[in-house]
Formats: structure tokens, C-alpha cells, sequence
């Protein structure tokens, strides 16, 4: 209880103090607050995570009935993931904001709105009932638009924050639907009728209401097709937003799948079949499009869809292995979701937090006109190449070992599987390889061209590395990836307490952690972990080596080997298209990309031009088609719209006189009728 | 530690025997089969020559990319003697290494900032890409066979019985030599031996390493031959033994690396734009012996 009255307490004193202060203490007082939200809400978590659940019953109010606070493992695990991205994500910010210090106004907002950001995300993963977790959702939606829309004079960055809040709010339909269709039956908000209601209903009643919950927490998540407004809110917002949207705000949704999963009592096998599919869609589109995309950040957020879609190929594993009564495969599937979410949030953080440093230094977020920065910003290169060989799943990082427990999980899978399920174990493995193959591709694309070979772009700028307090954030997760992928062992066995919730549905007194040992995982583990140091020690040795052989010898630097042609030029470099361009080709039927071309006219050769803009096809035709379909409809009534104002002040007048009417004949009709039966 | 040693001696000589087949083949008298060796200890004596545009990155890539081969080099067992690293999913481990060494190589072309490289970075990383899903497949397919999921259970309890289980042995080791085409950048992919930087993949892409760095690569490439070598031979040899089984390790390492010598002495390069058809299509013969498996397995 005095902690839930420490946190609110908290929270208002600091958001009216940053009101209150100078511009460069708001940032301060951000920073401190989230620290100590951090603090305070890692305490009953971690405690949750050694045994001692948190739970608490308020007595809420009297419409929306009890508010039970409960921090169980799954909480914790997802608690702390948020605390440690958002901290990061305030430190960064604060000196990432230090551009846009004359905006006092919008920064004031901005820090309330990631304050509240940060305690609606916590709320949202320990409130146990249906109301209030849609209203703090509410508040975390609409305070997650703010922050985007932080450079609210650019045009195209209100749309991308109108885009994502009607999306948001679609989201949350679906959610207010899933809620008051439960609580309709049951008279109750709280969570726990979900599982009772649930079990007395047949099958398909909750499978269809998973699909809604699913649908709705999707939407947040960013499953294709679920995803359009991902591309377009990442790059509009600032980088600490778009690292921290990418990191926590879209794993909120895993949270919310997750924890109806637990509730909602129904056919696994059918649900995880389901999730697999969209998953692995999910997974090799997000990649196809991030590969053939221009700007940096729009990329990051394509490879969010990316891992969005691993999470969720281990949560369908997971959930087949419910079905199947699979222990292993249950537990690797979910092992395999829990740690890439909590990996994903730290390699896709940094990896945002880098290219935010680029952008604040070059201004331009075109990956064509970059290039040559690792001379110039080496410390943010080598943190973003870091991030890069994370996410795309290469030992010895964090990556590797959240694929890895979900490829074993696959391969596990194989043991006791029908036909239909060995189909989709190739194709799953297919899918899976090819996510990671193409996202090599992607990163070898993004890390090369934008800081390996020179500059592409012609303007002169001075271009320096960020400040230390700037980096600092970014050591910090860089430490954590290297922790988690050289030590995986220790984060299994951590990652088991909210796996034992879900393995413990139907498979009852099961203790994870013998089970994953007698596998032999605990195992294989160790020797990655051992073996990656070996990995790291023996590129060590070489080095010396190199270092001992090259002593007495001539080490001179020429120009790159150009064919005999010796001028430097830019221009001549690989650009990113063409990097990509075989590809593309390949995958023309996936992707739209449009293109401008002026090529030779005359004899002489004249300017030529060569555009391409890449475009998703999945909203081309679920949402562009849609909506023109519904603005057909509604131009049907475009003659009530026409700006007279006596005409809006009749139907006002209408409306109101059929309000009070209506009712009151289909009461005297009905009486007429109800006179002639008698009759 | 036997497997280790084993692939080290064939490192040495394979690519002797490649080039000697080639020289056979077109009527030269060519180098002995050491001369490979001889080229590379000779680089480790050379000064080196870095770019002017590059950075760290074109320094360490290949000793990572040197290293993440050794590393992968151990997992590979030699009959019933287990790999050095052997556990559940090694095979994974082993793949993803592979991956990360040329991850390391395909940043080191770029940062040359050379259109050669850059051509050549852009067409191994799509190339690696598509070979991948065959081999995990193929793994993947003797997994379900067997039930285990570690290099040296899988050869162990791989008893090649019926005559299907050869045939998917035999596809095995086709799927198996056109991988390591690929990876080691050969024909009928790419031609190593061409004098055009413009249709080249692997050699453009170390066109700016020299000196040490580059007999790294250089080395690097044997081991890679020894080792898919090794793989393949590991299929046939399991349950002899070591009278019979080193000897045949050698057999089938110099026939292999005759059957390179043979296919690039006889077959021409083929498009680059058909190239990634071709690697894909191999899938396609992974998928077939998933589908052997799975007749074999009575899953039908």
C-alpha cells in the first residue's frame, strides 16, 4: 500500500514540478522521476521474481467494481524490461533534447507525457481488471501520441501521430469489445472471471475471443497486417521516443497477448497454429520491406514488425506445446518469446539511440547521403554495429541465444509431431533462417553504407561524436547485450519463473528448470557461453599475432583499388539501392516500390534521375483501398455538409425532437398493437 | 580433438589437389599440390596495405571472419568421436558463426568504399542468405530422422539402412557440395579465376587485403573446404573403424576435392541473375529429402 501511494505521489508532485521549473530542470526532474518510479516499481518485482508475488486489493469504484493489484512473474519480467529502457531512454533523451531547448512549452508537455508513459506502462502490467487496464491504456495511448508528435510543425509529423491514434484507438475497441463481452456474463471486470467464464464456454467462444484480444493487442504490437502505423510514428518521433516506443510501448501488446493467454481458457493448439502463421508473415515481411527501405529510422521500425514477429513464432510454439502437452516445447517456445522481447527492447533502443545520435549531427535521415561516419563518430558506430550483429541473431550476443531457444524449441517439436505440424516445422525453420539471412542483408546494408567507406553526401558539415552523458545510456544497454549473450544460462534460469505460469496451465507441479536440464538446454547453453569467450579470446590472440608478424614491416596506406583509376570519388561508391537491387528484383512481387526514371533521350547525354520510393503493400490494400471505399460512402452524404449555419442548428434541432419523440411513438405504436392481439 | 586434426590435414592439401585437377584437366603441368600453402606463408611474411577510406572495421573483420571458422571448425565430428564442441543445437551454433564471419567480411568490402566491393559484398550477402535455408533444412530433416539435434548424435545414429536412406544420403551430399560451392564463392556460382572485377563476388571482395590479413582469408577458405568436407564424409564413415574410416576420410576429402577441380574445369559460371535461382532451388532439394524422411519415417 505505501509503495501504490509513493508511486502516485510521485508522479503528481513531478509533473506539476516540471510545469513549474526552468527548461534544463524539467529534464532533470524527468530523469529522477523515472529513476524513482524505476526503483520503486522494480522492488515488488523482483521480489516477485524470488517467490514473494505483490498483490493488493484496492477498493477501486463503485461502477468498475475492486481494483486488484497483482505483480506476478510475468509482470515482473515485463516491469523491469520497461524500467530499464525507459531510464535509458530519459538519460539519452535529455541530452538528445538539449537541440530543441527554445520549445519550452512543447518540452514541458513532452516530459509529462513521458512520465505518465512510464507509470501507465507499469500500471497497465499490475492492474488486474478490465476497466481500469482499458483506461490506463487510454491515458498510455494518448500520452505515447504526445511524445511523437513532439515536432508538431512538421506536416508529416502530425500525420504519422494522427495515424498511429486512430490506429491506437481502433486497437482499442477491439480491447473495450473483448472486456464488456466478458463482463456482460460474468457482471465483473476483474480478471479472474476471464478464466472461469472462459472454461464453462465451448471451444470456439474463446478462441474468437482471443482473436479479438489478439487483434487488439496486434494492432499495438505491429503483426502484419496490423502494422501500418509502426513505419510511419518511429521515424516522426524523436530518437529516444522511437527507441523507447520500439523497446517497451509495442512489447506492451506481447504483454497483453501474453496475459490473455494465461486467463482465457481454450484451444491452445488451434490459437498457437494461428499466432505461428501471422508470426512468421509477420516476420519475413517486416524484414523484406525494412531491406529496401531509404531512411534510417523507418527501417529500424520495418525490423521492429521483424522481431515483433519472432516473439511471436516463440509464443505460437508455446502455445502448440500447451495443446500438445509438449513440456519442453512449451517451455522453449515461451523462454525463447519472454528473453527476445526483453533482448529486442535492448538491441532496438540502441540501435535507435545511434541513429538518433546520426541524425542530431547530420540532419538527415537518408541513408544515400550518408556514409564514412565511423571516422568521424567511431564510439556511435561501433555501438550501432554492436546492435546490428545482436539483431540479427550472431553469437556471441543476446540475439543468438533468444533464437536459438526458439529454433531448439522447433527442433524439439519434430519429435512428436503429426504431418500437418512437420509442414509447418519446414516451413517454420524456412521462415526463421530466411528472417535471419535477409537481416544480415538488412544490416550489412545499414551499418555499410551509412558509417562504413566516405561520405556520399557534398555538403561540408562538421560532424563530431555526441557528448559522454549522451553515450552513457547506450554503454549501459551495450553491457547488458553482452551479458545476456556470454552468460545466457543465468537469464534462462531467470526467464523460467514467468514461464512456469504458463507451463504450469496444464502440466501441473512442473519444475521448469529440471525439465530444461535433463533437455540438455542448460547445457548447450553453457558450452555457447563458454565457447563464445574462447570466440572472443582467440580474435584476441590472432590480433597479437598480427600485431607480432607485422613488427618490422611496411604498413603503408594507398587509395582503394579502383581498377587502375586512382581519384577519389564518392560517387563511384555502392549506394544502398544498389546494394539491395538484386534483391529487390527478386522480391518484386512483395514489394511496391515506385519508380522515377529519366534515362537517355538524345545523342548527347543529358541530366539523368533515378527515384525510388518504396511503399507497403499491405496497407496499400487494407487500409488505402478501405478507406477510399469508405470515403465513396460517405460522399453520398456530402450534401448535409454545407457550411450553412442555420442547416447545422435544424439538425441539431432534429436530432434532439426525434430523440424525444421516437421513444415516445414506438411506445403508442406498440400500445396499438398490443391492443389489436388483445383484440 | 581427432576431427580437429583430421580437417587441419586436409586443410593443407585441398586446395592443391583443386588447382592440380584444373592444371590436369587443361593440359598444364601446374604447381604441386602445396603451392596454396606456400602462397599463404608467404603472405603471413608480407608488409600490408590498408585503404586510405577504411577503418577499423576492414582491420578486424578478417580475424573474426579467420576465427569464427576455427570456432565452427570444432563442432564437426569425426565418425564416433565427438566434435570438440558437441551439444544439443550445435549445428545452429555452427551456422550462425559461419554468419557472423561473413557479416564481418561483407562490412569490411563496403568499407573500402570501392564499387568492386560493394558489387561483390552486395552479391555474397544475398547469395549466404539463400543457401542457408538448405542446409538448416537438411540438418533439420536428419534431425526428425534420428531424433537428435547435435552433429555428432545425428551421424551416430544415422544408419544409412534401406536403399532410400542412401538416396537421401547421396542428396545429402549434393545439397552439401553446392553449399560449400557457395560459400567458398566456386563454380558454378562464381570463378574465382576470372580477370573481370565486375564478375567476380568473393574475390572482389578481398581485392583491397593484403599481407597477413589476406593469407588469413586465404586460410580461412581451406579450412572451409576441409570442413564441409568433413561434414559429407561424416555421412559414410560413422560405423567403421580407424583402419578403415581415416583412410576413407582422406578418399573422400581428395574426391571431393577433385569433383571441384572436375566441376569448375567443365561447367561455365552461370548468369548472376540466374545465380539466386540456382541457390534457391537447392531448397528445393532439402525440401525433397525432408520429404524422403518423411516417407522413410512411414509419416505419409
Amino acid at each position: 500500500m505505501l509503495l501504490i501511494i509513493i508511486f502516485l505521489s510521485i508522479i503528481i508532485t513531478s509533473v506539476l514540478a516540471v510545469i513549474f521549473v526552468n527548461t534544463k530542470t524539467k529534464g532533470i526532474i524527468t530523469v529522477l522521476t523515472v529513476i524513482a518510479l524505476s526503483i520503486i516499481s522494480s522492488i515488488p518485482a523482483i521480489n516477485s521474481l524470488l517467490g514473494n508475488n505483490f498483490e493488493i486489493l484496492l477498493s477501486g469504484t463503485l461502477q468498475l467494481g475492486l481494483l486488484p493489484i497483482k505483480i506476478d512473474e510475468l509482470s515482473a519480467w515485463f516491469i523491469l524490461t520497461i524500467n530499464f529502457t525507459i531510464t535509458t531512454g530519459a538519460i539519452y533523451g535529455v541530452n538528445y533534447m538539449k537541440q530543441y531547448i527554445e520549445q519550452k512549452n512543447n518540452l514541458t508537455l513532452h516530459c509529462i507525457a513521458y512520465i505518465l508513459v512510464h507509470s501507465t506502462l507499469i500500471s497497465i502490467c499490475s492492474v488486474q481488471n478490465g476497466m481500469f487496464f482499458i483506461l490506463l491504456w487510454e491515458i498510455m495511448a494518448l500520452s505515447a501520441f504526445l511524445l511523437v508528435i513532439f515536432e508538431n510543425y512538421k506536416p508529416e509529423t502530425l500525420k504519422a501521430g494522427i495515424n498511429y491514434l486512430i490506429q491506437s484507438h481502433i486497437s482499442i475497441i477491439f480491447l473495450i469489445i473483448g472486456f464488456i463481452y466478458v463482463s456482460i456474463n460474468t457482471n465483473n471486470f476483474s480478471f479472474e472471471s476471464f478464466a472461469v467464464f472462459t472454461s464453462q464456454q465451448p471451444v470456439i467462444a474463446g478462441v474468437v475471443l482471443f482473436m479479438c484480444f489478439f487483434i487488439g493487442f496486434g494492432i499495438k504490437a505491429g503483426f502484419v497486417p496490423f502494422h501500418t502505423w509502426l513505419p510511419y510514428a518511429h521515424p516522426a518521433a524523436p530518437a529516444h521516443i522511437s527507441g523507447v516506443m520500439s523497446g517497451v510501448i509495442i512489447k506492451i501488446g506481447i504483454y497483453g497477448i501474453l496475459r490473455m493467454l494465461l486467463l482465457i481458457k481454450t484451444d491452445y493448439l488451434t490459437i498457437g497454429f494461428i499466432i505461428l502463421v501471422i508470426s512468421l508473415i509477420s516476420g519475413i515481411y517486416g524484414v523484406m520491406l525494412a531491406i529496401v527501405q531509404h531512411n534510417l529510422k523507418r527501417l529500424l521500425a520495418y525490423h521492429s514488425i521483424e522481431n515483433i514477429g519472432i516473439i511471436g513464432i516463440g509464443i505460437g510454439l508455446g502455445c502448440i506445446g500447451l495443446g500438445s502437452e509438449n513440456k519442453i516445447l512449451t517451455i522453449l517456445g515461451f523462454s525463447g518469446a519472454l528473453l527476445h522481447t526483453l533482448n529486442h527492447s535492448l538491441f532496438k533502443s540502441l540501435l535507435f539511440f545511434a541513429a538518433g545520435n546520426v541524425y542530431q549531427i547530420v540532419h538527415n535521415p537518408n541513408i544515400e547521403k550518408l556514409g564514412g561516419l565511423i571516422n568521424k563518430m567511431p564510439k556511435t558506430s561501433l555501438l550501432f554495429l554492436l546492435a546490428a550483429i545482436a539483431i540479427c541473431g550472431l553469437p556471441p550476443l543476446n540475439g543468438f541465444i533468444s533464437e536459438f531457444l526458439i529454433y531448439s524449441g522447433i527442433y524439439y517439436w519434430l519429435g512428436d509431431a503429426s504431418l500437418v505440424s512437420l509442414f509447418t516445422i519446414a516451413f517454420s525453420i524456412l521462415g526463421l533462417v530466411l528472417i535471419g539471412g535477409l537481416a544480415i542483408l538488412c544490416f550489412t546494408k545499414a551499418f555499410g553504407i551509412v558509417f562504413l567507406g566516405s561520405s556520399r553526401n557534398s555538403e561540408k558539415k562538421i560532424i563530431t561524436e555526441v557528448s559522454f552523458w549522451q553515450l552513457l545510456p547506450m554503454y549501459l544497454i551495450a553491457i547488458f547485450m553482452i551479458l545476456i549473450g556470454v552468460f545466457p544460462a543465468f537469464f534462462i534460469k531467470l526467464v523460467q519463473k514467468p514461464v512456469q505460469l504458463f507451463s504450469n496451465i496444464n502440466i501441473s507441479n512442473s519444475a521448469n528448470l529440471s525439465i530444461i536440464t535433463d533437455s540438455g538446454l542448460i547445457n548447450s547453453l553453457q558450452s555457447i557461453s563458454f565457447y563464445s569467450i574462447i570466440f572472443i579470446l582467440l580474435i584476441l590472440l590472432i590480433l597479437g599475432l598480427r600485431k607480432l608478424a607485422n613488427k618490422n614491416k611496411i604498413i603503408s596506406s594507398e587509395p582503394t583499388w579502383g581498377c587502375g583509376y586512382k581519384t577519389e570519388n564518392p560517387k563511384l561508391q555502392y549506394t544502398a539501392s544498389s546494394f539491395v537491387r538484386t534483391f529487390s528484383k527478386l522480391a518484386k512481387p512483395v514489394l511496391e516500390i515506385e519508380k522515377k526514371e529519366i534515362e537517355f533521350s538524345e545523342v548527347f547525354p543529358n541530366k539523368l534521375e533515378y527515384e525510388t520510393h518504396p511503399y507497403d503493400k499491405v496497407e496499400k490494400i487494407f487500409i488505402d483501398k478501405f478507406l477510399s471505399s469508405i470515403k465513396k460512402i460517405s460522399e453520398w452524404f456530402t450534401f448535409l455538409q454545407n457550411g450553412k449555419l442555420q442547416r447545422y442548428i435544424l439538425y441539431g434541432i432534429i436530432f434532439i425532437t426525434s430523440v424525444i419523440i421516437i421513444p415516445y411513438f414506438i411506445e403508442k405504436i406498440s400500445k396499438f398493437f398490443d391492443f389489436f392481439m388483445n383484440l | 580433438m581427432l576431427s580437429l586434426i583430421l580437417i587441419l590435414l586436409a586443410s593443407l592439401f585441398f586446395s592443391g589437389i583443386i588447382i592440380r585437377t584444373k592444371s590436369i584437366l587443361s593440359g598444364r603441368r601446374g604447381a604441386g599440390i602445396f603451392q596454396p600453402l606456400k602462397d599463404v606463408i608467404r603472405l603471413f611474411k608480407k608488409g600490408t596495405v590498408y585503404s586510405q577510406t577504411t577503418s577499423v572495421i576492414f582491420r578486424i573483420a578478417p580475424v573474426i571472419y579467420f576465427s569464427s571458422i576455427v570456432i565452427a571448425l570444432l563442432t564437426i565430428p569425426f565418425g564416433s568421436h565427438r566434435g570438440i564442441i558437441s551439444f544439443n543445437g550445435d549445428f545452429i551454433f555452427f551456422a550462425y558463426l559461419l554468419a557472423l564471419g561473413k557479416f564481418f567480411n561483407i562490412i569490411s568490402a563496403i568499407d573500402t568504399g570501392s564499387s568492386f566491393e560493394g558489387m561483390g559484398a552486395s552479391r555474397e550477402a544475398l547469395y549466404s542468405m539463400l543457401a542457408e535455408p538448405a542446409f538448416f533444412l537438411l540438418i533439420g530433416s536428419f534431425a526428425l530422422f534420428t531424433g537428435h539435434t547435435s552433429f555428432y548424435e545425428i551421424f551416430n545414429f544415422l544408419h544409412l539402412g534401406s536403399y532410400i536412406t542412401y538416396l537421401l544420403g547421396v542428396m545429402a551430399a549434393f545439397v552439401l557440395v553446392m553449399i560449400a560451392m557457395i560459400e567458398n564463392s566456386r563454380m558454378p556460382i562464381d570463378d574465382p579465376k576470372t580477370h573481370l572485377e565486375l564478375t567476380m563476388v568473393h574475390e572482389v571482395m578481398i581485392l583491397d587485403n593484403s599481407g597477413f590479413d589476406l593469407g588469413l582469408i586465404l586460410s580461412a577458405g581451406y579450412l572451409k573446404f576441409a570442413m564441409f568436407g568433413a561434414i559429407i564424409s561424416n555421412f559414410f564413415i560413422v560405423d567403421i573403424n580407424f583402419g578403415y574410416s581415416i583412410p576413407s576420410y582422406f578418399a573422400i576429402q581428395i574426391i571431393f576435392a577433385i569433383v571441384i577441380g572436375i566441376i569448375e574445369s567443365f561447367i561455365a559460371r552461370f548468369r548472376m541473375s540466374h545465380n539466386s535461382q540456382f541457390i534457391f532451388a537447392l531448397t528445393s532439394v532439402s525440401i525433397l529429402i525432408f520429404f524422403g524422411v518423411l516417407l522413410v519415417l512411414e509419416k505419409f
